[in-house]
């Protein structure tokens, strides 16, 4: 992690992207029917670069009237929108899509300042998948017929969406794409500290031509999102985020005919055994955890390692996290960004400080934080047992709990002994292990020999307090059809 | 008595009937509630028919515990053995189909001819969801085609212990509408029985009983909706939740409840209990789980199988 170590022959130059490909303008409005507006009560708020602190843009906070004109909005969109035939909403999904890949370069810069992830993650990961969520689902407007939900399934109305920061663009393309395809309209509220790469979208459905009304983005707070969720002419509410907030917003829909899909939070274990190809698991841990500055919910946070290959795959693991490269998430070079929020840095340490207090032992290669922004090394615990906290709870960022087991029965009762179940990992060489473990894992998604593979045709979402419904693939379509 | 009849050993008296002691289905056994408590069920006149077990909390946990304990082995049943398993309650009843019809008539103050219908509906709904086993995961599962080197599935998988409020007025037809996808799709469930009518479905534990079904796969709770089911919606071992016999406030209660959780809910709504019914009463009660293979490039360094 030597970044700037001048006798590594190693060393790599500064490779920045530039920023001149994204024009952030220094203030935005709420984009509502079409327009952008200010707030009703006139508030903003500052939306700042995670790896500089620097203010990027003063952005209109939605409050409950803003929230109020925004559903309006929607549901006068949805009467025209909805009667539209599939093809033509598909075209406007594909001229989106299109439009997205067009603007991919300025998109990613963008996303990378106002979130703090690594600029190679934005150009190789979100981007191309935010583009092929908009494109698949743009395939399906056409044919809802064939999807297995009655020959005419019909959309639900206004959709309230709440989205959070860790994906920002990625997250509104999960929740849009679907919802338009299937002829609801929106009202999506991204999280208040990655506002701006929604409202460059609000530019793209200008750009694409799409109706008025039919896509509207409120940025703002908790409240706001609240007032969103518990609107009564909202029909649809999606939400990802918190299992905390998760659990507050199904108890605000009870006894509405409102639609609810939640994908929550997750505590994936990722399992290894000791027939598994060493150098590429170590891989997939890296990527399982250090992924977005493992401020993913499906990350491989709980390490299962056979006890028999523990040392081994340590030592590996070790060696690899060492080449890890923090910093400038502008850099080409960069593994591990900045992380979101000086909130977000506050709960990682407080949960790592626990850890080690509650007796595991903690390990960081050496590793420089920059002196702005909010960092965090990438921090990994051996001699974590159940009991930890940090085995237990959702950290959200770059820790990694390492934990040990002895047979396939003992792997599958840790990795299922927690109230999430949104993903897991299995490594190994044996297929029909692969097969046996993957079917007894409580767990939505479960990658084996691989992980955090994202793609628009495959369903995601969560047992347990991971929360319910799908999102991708044709079960995503569910969510925002009357079945 | 006269020497006739007691030669031909008949009596000039009606014979007194052998009343039934209705009790619960709890993991495969009859127990009577915990509690002791027993409340008077009677027909569509007021004509008292049987004391029903009032189930209480401690009922709702056992039963929870019974149904947790059948899971594995249940959803862990091939598709065709549980498909055969419910084609077997189809064939019990259809043996005990007169039983059925009096039981229903009587509650729902039908005629025979109507609670006949209802009973052959609800039998003819076990053979239909008997089909449904081995078929679910093939109609919402499959092979999604990824962008990328990797094969993945999607395969649908049961939630876990559903809890099952049967709905009040259809005692049997409705009963088994709402049971049947439940266990089909491999969960187990606790079964809240219709409060007024309860006992249709006390009669079906003794078919399921009989039926090849493992005990605890279904457990029938019989007694106040609303007092067995407020603990059942808050069980943190509860996974699922079918509202179909509660009103719309307790719905709301328990619906909240659910939240803690995060169970799965279906909501009450209107149901034709007569037509054929979707697939969403399976759906709702099921997890979508999506496995992910390499399919041979094996990372950036471009080497593969």
């Amino acid at each position: 992690m030597n970044t700037e170590n001048p006798l590594s022959p190693f060393a790599y130059a500064p490779a920045p992207e530039s920023r001149s490909v994204v024009d952030i303008a220094p203030s935005y409005g709420l984009f509502v029917d079409g327009e952008f507006t200010e707030a009703a009560d006139g508030k903003v708020f500052k939306t700042v670069s995670p790896s500089t602190e620097e203010v990027l843009s003063e952005v209109a906070q939605a409050g409950e009237a803003d929230v109020d004109r925004a559903v309006k909005a929607a549901r006068k969109a949805f009467v025209k929108w909805s009667a539209l035939p599939g093809s033509e909403r598909a075209k406007y999904l594909f001229r989106i899509a299109r439009i997205v890949q067009e603007r991919s370069r300025e998109l990613a810069v963008l996303e990378t300042l106002d979130n703090g992830k690594p600029i190679r993650e934005t150009r190789d990961a979100d981007l191309p998948l935010v583009a092929a969520h908009f494109f698949y689902y743009a395939g399906w407007a056409d044919k809802l017929g064939h999807a297995g939900f009655g020959p005419s399934p019909k959309p639900l109305g206004v959709a309230g969406q709440v989205i959070p920061w860790n994906f920002p663009l990625l997250m509104l393309a999960w929740k849009i794409a679907p919802a338009l395809a299937t002829g609801n309209t929106v009202v999506l509220k991204p999280a208040e500290t990655t506002p701006l790469s929604a409202l460059f979208f609000a530019d793209i459905c200008r750009q694409a031509g799409l109706p008025k009304g039919v896509v509207n983005i409120l940025p703002g707070y908790g409240d706001a999102g609240a007032a969103l969720v518990a609107h009564p002419d909202v029909n649809k509410v999606a939400f990802t985020g918190s299992t905390a907030v998760g659990k507050a917003i199904a108890r605000t829909v009870a006894g509405t005919d409102k639609k609810l899909t939640l994908e929550l939070g997750g505590k994936g274990a990722n399992i290894v055994f000791d027939d598994a190809p060493i150098d590429q698991a170590v891989e997939g841990i890296v990527n399982g955890i250090f992924f977005n500055q493992g401020q993913v919910c499906c990350a491989g946070s709980r390490l299962l390692v056979q006890e028999s290959i523990h040392d081994e795959l340590l030592d590996s693991l070790k060696r690899r996290l060492s080449t890890l490269r923090l910093g400038d998430p502008l850099d080409k070079n960069t593994d591990i960004g900045a992380i979101n929020s000086a909130e977000q840095l506050a709960r990682i340490t407080t949960l790592a400080d626990q850890g080690e207090a509650e007796g595991a032992e903690r390990w960081s290669p050496a590793c420089e934080l920059p002196e702005s922004g909010y960092w965090f090394a990438p921090t990994l615990f051996t001699g974590v047992t159940q009991a930890h906290t940090i085995a237990r709870d959702e950290i959200f960022g770059p820790v990694l709990s390492v934990l040990t087991f002895r047979t396939p029965d003992e792997a599958v009762a840790k990795a299922n002994n927690t109230p999430y179940g949104l993903s897991a990992g299995i490594w190994t060489e044996k297929g029909s292990r692969i097969l046996a473990v993957a079917s007894r894992l409580r767990a939505g998604v479960v990658w084996s020999n691989t992980f955090n593979k994202f793609d628009p045709t495959s369903p995601f979402g969560g047992y347990k307090e991971s929360g319910f419904g799908r999102e991708g693939g044709r079960h995503g379509l569910e969510a925002y059809l009357d079945v | 008595m006269s020497e006739k009849s007691e030669k031909s050993g008949a009596t000039t008296e009606p014979r007194l009937s052998v009343l039934k002691t209705y009790k619960l289905y709890v993991g495969g056994k009859f127990p009577r509630s915990e509690s002791g408590r027993v409340y008077e069920v009677s027909d569509s006149k007021g004509n008292w028919l049987a004391n029903a077990p009032r189930s209480s909390r401690k009922d709702a946990r056992d039963a929870v515990v019974a149904a947790r304990k059948a899971f594995g082995a249940w959803s862990g049943a091939t598709a065709y053995n549980r498909g055969q398993i419910l084609y077997r309650v189809a064939e019990m009843l259809e043996g005990r189909r007169e039983q059925f019809v009096r039981e229903v008539a009587e509650a729902e103050g039908l005629s025979k001819v109507k609670a006949a219908a209802q009973v052959d509906a609800a039998i003819d709904r076990w053979v239909w969801y008997a089909g449904w086993t081995d078929k679910i995961a093939q109609v919402v599962g499959g092979g999604n085609p990824v962008a990328g080197p990797y094969f993945n599935l999607s395969s649908p998988e049961p939630t876990g212990v559903v809890t099952v409020l049967a709905p009040q007025e259809s005692s049997f037809l409705g009963l088994v509408s709402v049971i049947a996808p439940v266990i089909a799709t491999g969960n187990t469930a606790v079964v809240v029985a219709s409060e007024k009518h309860p006992l249709p479905a006390l009669s079906l534990g003794e078919v399921l009983a009989t039926s090849d079904l493992p005990g605890g796969v279904v457990n029938v709770l019989s007694g106040g909706t609303a007092e067995i089911a407020t603990p059942l919606a808050a069980h943190q071992d509860v996974n699922a939740i079918d509202l179909a016999g509660a009103g719309a406030e307790l719905a709301k209660e328990l619906e909240v409840a659910a939240a803690d959780n995060l169970k799965r809910v279906l909501r009450p709504q209107p149901v034709d209990y007569f037509a054929t019914p979707g697939i969403d009463r399976m759906t709702a009660f099921l997890e979508t789980k999506t496995v992910w293979h390499p399919t041979g490039s094996l990372g950036a360094s471009g080497s593969s199988y």
